[in-house]
């Protein structure tokens, strides 16, 4: 196993984590009767699911955000149109179930008095190719939009703006009717995935250890390429992009890599948060959304693999809190939360925590040296990192 | 004049050219002019036809002397906004040279920079490498790649990174992104950065982050960089700006090491630090070449001593 030893204990215990709760939780909710003080209630576990879809897609703006320093503002548009491309499948897997009782068309057609199903629905009914469409559909855009970004050397604030004004524009776009992806409503009413029927206990389990093996890997996949040469590369564009260049790397490539895996990443967390969340529609596109997943991994710790996914998972816990306790204050909170972080945390907490370990363990050497006894002997201040 | 004419002739024919090996070029016409006598001194062709001839021989030598310069300029242009950065500028640098470029801030050293890097494309001119590759017609990435190395005024290193991986990510090798990712380190790798430490004096900071040299050793780390890419020609922008003394010395050594195998072109201000180069000095002013020589030439020249040295 050469993966093995080249990523380092941190990520296979992370990774070790993962799957913990990808069995634990299931079983606390499933194996333990109601009275029992572990037992985990049913209401529970499509929430935790939607955290960990959300910790995925911190992940992925972690990829571009933090190891290539390219801010996108628009990621939840890759999350939405994964999501959007699951919910097709699971509308037509509604068959003649839905209010008007149709065999083919959804509902919201039946209701628009549209005749047969536009082209781009056909395909949808295979799980296989919502399966594909899921990525491949995220990843083109980001690859077809980061082409000519990257290309043209749109960076900083530039790009952010126009990775704002591309979900915008899909916002705008889903909201109308004719583009036959339910409008304002979205699609909803789901019955089954897979044929399993989606509201049973049973079905929201194994979506939750889907969602956390989709992590899982997404974890082992960052790992592995933030730790490759590409990896070293990335962070060499984000902190002197010029002098890439002109040791003879293509910058546009390493970005253009990087935004096209994210968006991937992205489109599949979307795809397993539609069926726990039982709706997608259009507010999934707003830029609001986008900004907060940079909220979750700047608290977190960008350029860490951990600090993305605790981000996401303590915001969003925050937020169930918050809006439970006073929902008019949340937006406040928020933003209250990212000015104290970029004021006070600028490396977020995990990035916090080992910027502090690695400075303690410096001062630990250096006065350990002074006392005259060896240290590691090549003289340098800090380890060498992930070799 | 006609020697003018003449004189741009060859750029417009080179297109032709590349394909020939340089040992063709100078093995072929070198006979050719004295055959080229003989035959007119016995036939005496007709006048156009000699005036012809006489043209083409003349842009072939003046392709053969380019095809044997390292880097060749020839009345390159480049205006900002109606402001000319660079005038009709000339400049050949040949195989194996160490210069200095010197001259007032404004003189467009650092636009100079930029066109032969790729970084800027010239208004007007030939912008030559290795006497047959047509540089304005490259970017960056792809120049950096033939082996034009280039050093920026202020250090540029990666600061999160040890360096030692600076050095890796400079090596000479393939740069595209998927070797990228499945790039394993090698022996020979190891070896070549060693090698490299060595001579920028790093050696026992390999593990450092480069965040935590010093001005002057990033400096160096820089230096370093750029001849793990394993170029032909170093352009090396301001290497002693902001350094100690000792530190000025050092780099000087470093320099002249490094030129005993490769080109190098130097732009810097510090006179005493051109003086301990002791190379051939170009002056630049408003954009073209104001004297070249000697620095004792060059300093007594009285147009530089008004416009330079004077000051």
């Amino acid at each position: 196993m050469i993966i093995a030893r080249f990523l380092g204990p941190r990520v296979w215990i992370l990774v070790g984590l993962i799957l913990a709760a990808a069995v634990l939780v299931p079983l606390a909710n499933l194996a333990l009767p109601p009275g029992h003080p572990l037992h985990m209630p049913s209401y529970l576990v499509p929430l935790f699911g939607k955290y960990v879809t959300y910790a995925l897609l911190a992940l992925a703006l972690d990829l571009v955000w933090g190891y290539v320093g390219i801010l996108s503002l628009g990621h939840g548009a890759f999350f939405a149109l994964g999501g959007y491309a699951m919910g097709m499948y699971l509308m037509r897997q509604i068959g003649s179930r839905g209010v008007y009782g149709n065999p083919i068309l959804p509902d919201f057609m039946v209701f628009l008095n549209w005749k047969a199903l536009p082209w781009y629905w056909s395909g949808f009914d295979a799980f296989w190719f919502a399966a594909l469409m899921v990525m491949l559909v995220p990843g083109l855009l980001a690859f077809v939009f980061g082409f000519f970004a990257f290309r043209s050397r749109v960076t900083g604030v530039y790009l952010s703006i126009i990775t704002q004004a591309m979900t915008y524009a899909l916002l705008l776009a889903f909201f109308r009717n004719d583009m036959g992806f339910g409008g304002n409503n979205g699609l909803t009413d789901f019955k089954d995935i897979l044929g399993f029927p989606i509201q049973a206990a049973a079905t929201r389990a194994g979506l939750f250890s889907a969602s956390c093996i989709a992590l899982a890997i997404g974890v082992l996949l960052v790992g592995w390429i933030t730790r490759s040469k590409l990896g070293k590369l990335m962070i060499a564009v984000r902190d002197a992009e010029s002098r890439t260049r002109f040791i003879g790397w293509r910058p546009e490539d390493v970005k253009l890599f990087a935004f096209t895996v994210s968006a991937v990443m992205a489109g599949i967390a979307g795809a397993l948060y539609v069926p726990q969340v039982g709706i997608i529609n259009p507010s999934e596109f707003a830029p609001v959304n986008s900004i907060e997943v940079v909220v979750w991994a700047a608290v977190g710790g960008r350029g860490t693999l951990i600090g993305p996914i605790l981000g996401a998972l303590l915001v969003n816990y925050g937020k169930t809190v918050f809006t439970a306790i006073a929902p008019d204050s949340w937006l406040f909170v928020l933003g209250g939360l990212f000015v104290f972080v970029t004021l006070v945390l600028p490396r977020g907490i995990v990035g916090t925590i080992d910027h502090g370990w690695d400075a303690w363990r410096a001062r630990r050497r250096s006065a350990a040296k002074e006392k005259g006894e060896s240290g590691d002997g090549d003289g340098s201040i800090l380890p060498h990192p992930a070799e | 004049m006609v020697e003018h004419d003449d004189m741009r002739e060859p750029l417009g024919q080179d297109g032709i050219a590349p394909g020939a090996s340089p040992d063709d070029v100078a093995a072929g016409p070198s006979s050719d002019p004295a055959k080229a006598d003989t035959i007119s001194s016995v036939v005496s062709p007709h006048p156009y036809a000699a005036e012809m001839r006489r043209r083409r021989l003349a842009a072939e030598a003046q392709g053969r002397a380019r095809r044997e310069t390292l880097l060749y300029l020839d009345g390159v242009t480049k205006s900002f906004d109606g402001f000319k950065a660079i005038n009709n500028l000339s400049l050949v640098i040949e195989r194996g040279e160490m210069r200095a470029i010197i001259g007032p801030n404004g003189a467009g050293k650092t636009t100079m920079m930029d066109i032969i890097t790729g970084k800027t494309r010239p208004d007007r001119g030939a912008v030559y490498f290795n006497g047959a590759v047509d540089l304005t017609k490259h970017d960056e990435a792809a120049i950096a790649s033939m082996g034009i190395g280039r050093k920026f005024q202020k250090p540029t290193v990666f600061e999160s990174h040890t360096v030692e991986d600076n050095i890796r990510l400079s090596l000479a090798g393939p740069r595209s992104v998927v070797e990228a990712l499945v790039h394993r380190k090698s022996t020979a790798e190891r070896e070549r950065i060693a090698e490299i430490l060595a001579t920028i004096r790093l050696t026992d900071k390999r593990r450092t982050f480069a965040a935590n040299l010093s001005h002057g050793q990033k400096q160096w780390l820089e230096i370093g960089m750029l001849l793990a890419q394993d170029p032909e020609l170093l352009l090396v922008d301001e290497p002693v700006a902001g350094m100690t003394d000792a530190e000025t010395v050092e780099t000087a050594r470093l320099l002249r090491e490094i030129a005993a195998t490769r080109s190098v072109v130097v732009v810097e201000h510090d006179m005493s630090f051109v003086r301990e180069l002791s190379v051939k000095v170009t002056c630049l002013h408003e954009g073209s070449v104001l004297s070249e020589g000697t620095l004792e030439a060059v300093s007594n020249d009285p147009k530089v001593i008004e416009v330079y040295l004077g000051r």
